[in-house]
């Protein structure tokens, strides 16, 4: 694949044609800027904020360091296809009611590691929450409305079981 | 740029061998930030990320560990490495965040090698060897001799890393490292310590205080020669403080931005003896 050339990735499982595009361009920057999906947010651009995690092969990658020419055969989940519903999810939901999102910033990236952690363990200790969103700055909440939400995640998660 | 994404080694190493500029990439955690930044504008690119022979944990010879150079560190962390090689594990989970360790591999570790790379430390003490290939050639290089300096390695353009083997050694072994916060940081002093149960010894190698990691090798010898190091020994506080400091002694920090020489010299003395405590517990 060389400069400018014409590539596909598969995000939201839609494949998306990338044109007229640098080829050097990080999946951040292509997620925004060449396939309007702006729900990523972009900060730091060296992996230390967590604002732009996505899932890559169902893991939680930071985009900013994921060129994105190498990841024509990767699948990528952004916050906008973390449900095909167009209702919020029970994580955003609880954002919402906990008062976790202020200024909004850091929220997409939150919500995909939240997401992440939930669907690998549905019952995380709090070492495992405060762990699994170590990668996510936040700089409002102090994080305490944050695990409010996933507390409350989880919660209602058991009670519909 | 032109950027080369294959799922066969031999396609990426012939490609490395033509392009005299290009650059090799596995999870980007270092390149990208460069890339990112415009600190390096690289004209060809490698991607090894589709290449599954490099994300491989296999023991083909009884009891050494061979750990493919893209096998993520979020795997390194659970088993069978956690089990086999407990610092490696160790080392893996204390690396940036989970989305860092979904990405990062040993192969960054080495292509990269900053002397805070976190998993140096612990091929440093258990003396782990390097699998590099070539389109046409393979060599094997002992950690000692892979690493000359601050970002240096005797890897060759046109070579891949391919893997590390470690020894699965009998004995009690840990990896800690100092830094300002639990998560996301690059670490001020870092310190592996093996205890081989077999060879009735304990090695030591540190990160972060020198151009390259630096094993005790005095340290070592000194503990070695005058207390009993077999299962069941007991080392006192006095003894552990004396390996701390005399550990500390053989690193050679600078002050920068993250700390001082004088601070971590210190930090290396206690994590030592702490270690060696922890051991012998």
């Amino acid at each position: 694949m060389s400069a400018n050339e014409f590539y596909s990735l598969r995000v939201n499982g839609k494949n998306m044609p990338v044109r007229d595009s640098w080829v050097g361009e990080s999946l951040l920057y292509v997620l925004r800027e060449r396939l309007g999906l702006p729900g990523t947010k972009g900060a730091c651009e060296q992996g230390e904020c967590g604002s732009c995690t996505v899932l890559m092969n169902g893991d939680a990658v930071c985009a900013c360091l994921v060129m994105a020419a190498t990841a024509v055969n990767s699948e990528i989940i952004t916050v906008e296809g973390i449900t095909s519903d167009s209702a919020l999810t029970d994580v955003q939901q609880s954002f919402v009611e906990e008062g976790a999102v202020q200024c909004g910033f850091c929220t997409p990236g939150l919500i995909v590691a939240v997401h992440h952690l939930l669907d690998k363990n549905p019952t995380p200790s709090e070492l495992e929450v405060k762990e699994a969103i170590s990668g996510n700055i936040c700089r409002c909440t102090g994080y305490g409305r944050v695990f409010a939400a996933v507390e409350a995640t989880i919660r209602s998660r058991n009670e519909v079981k | 740029m032109t950027v080369i994404v294959t799922k066969e080694l031999t396609t990426a190493l012939a490609a490395l061998r033509e392009h005299e500029d290009a650059r090799v990439i596995q999870g980007g955690t270092d390149l990208m930030v460069e890339i990112n930044f415009n600190h390096v504008k690289p004209t060809t690119m490698i991607s090894l990320r589709d290449i599954a022979s490099l994300r491989t944990i296999r023991e083909d010879q009884p009891g050494v560990l061979s750990i493919g150079s893209g096998v993520p560190y979020s795997v390194i962390e659970g088993e069978p490495v956690l089990s086999a090689i407990p610092a490696l594990a160790q080392a893996a989970r204390t690396v940036g965040s989970p989305q860092i360790r979904a990405a990062g591999s040993l192969g960054g570790n080495l292509g990269t090698c900053s002397p805070a790379g976190d998993t140096l430390p612990v091929m440093f003490a258990l003396d782990a060897m390097i699998h590099l290939s070539t389109v046409d050639s393979t060599r094997v290089v002992s950690i000692h001799d892979f690493m000359t300096g601050v970002k240096r390695s005797v890897r060759q353009h046109d070579e891949i890393i391919t893997s590390v083997d470690f020894p699965i050694v009998k004995g009690w072994q840990g990896y800690s490292k100092v830094g300002v916060r639990n998560a996301m940081v690059i670490s001020v002093a870092s310190t592996c310590l093996v205890a081989d149960h077999d060879n009735s010894n304990v090695r030591i190698a540190l990160g972060s205080v020198g151009p390259t990691i630096i094993r005790c090798r005095e340290a070592e010898a000194w503990l070695k020669a005058n207390h009993d190091l077999s299962v069941g020994a007991s080392i006192s506080l006095q003894v552990a403080d004396e390996f701390g400091k005399r550990a500390a002694a053989e690193s050679s920090p600078i002050d920068d931005h993250r700390s001082t020489a004088q601070y971590r010299r210190h930090a290396i003395s206690v994590l030592a003896s702490r270690l060696l405590r922890k051991a012998y517990q």
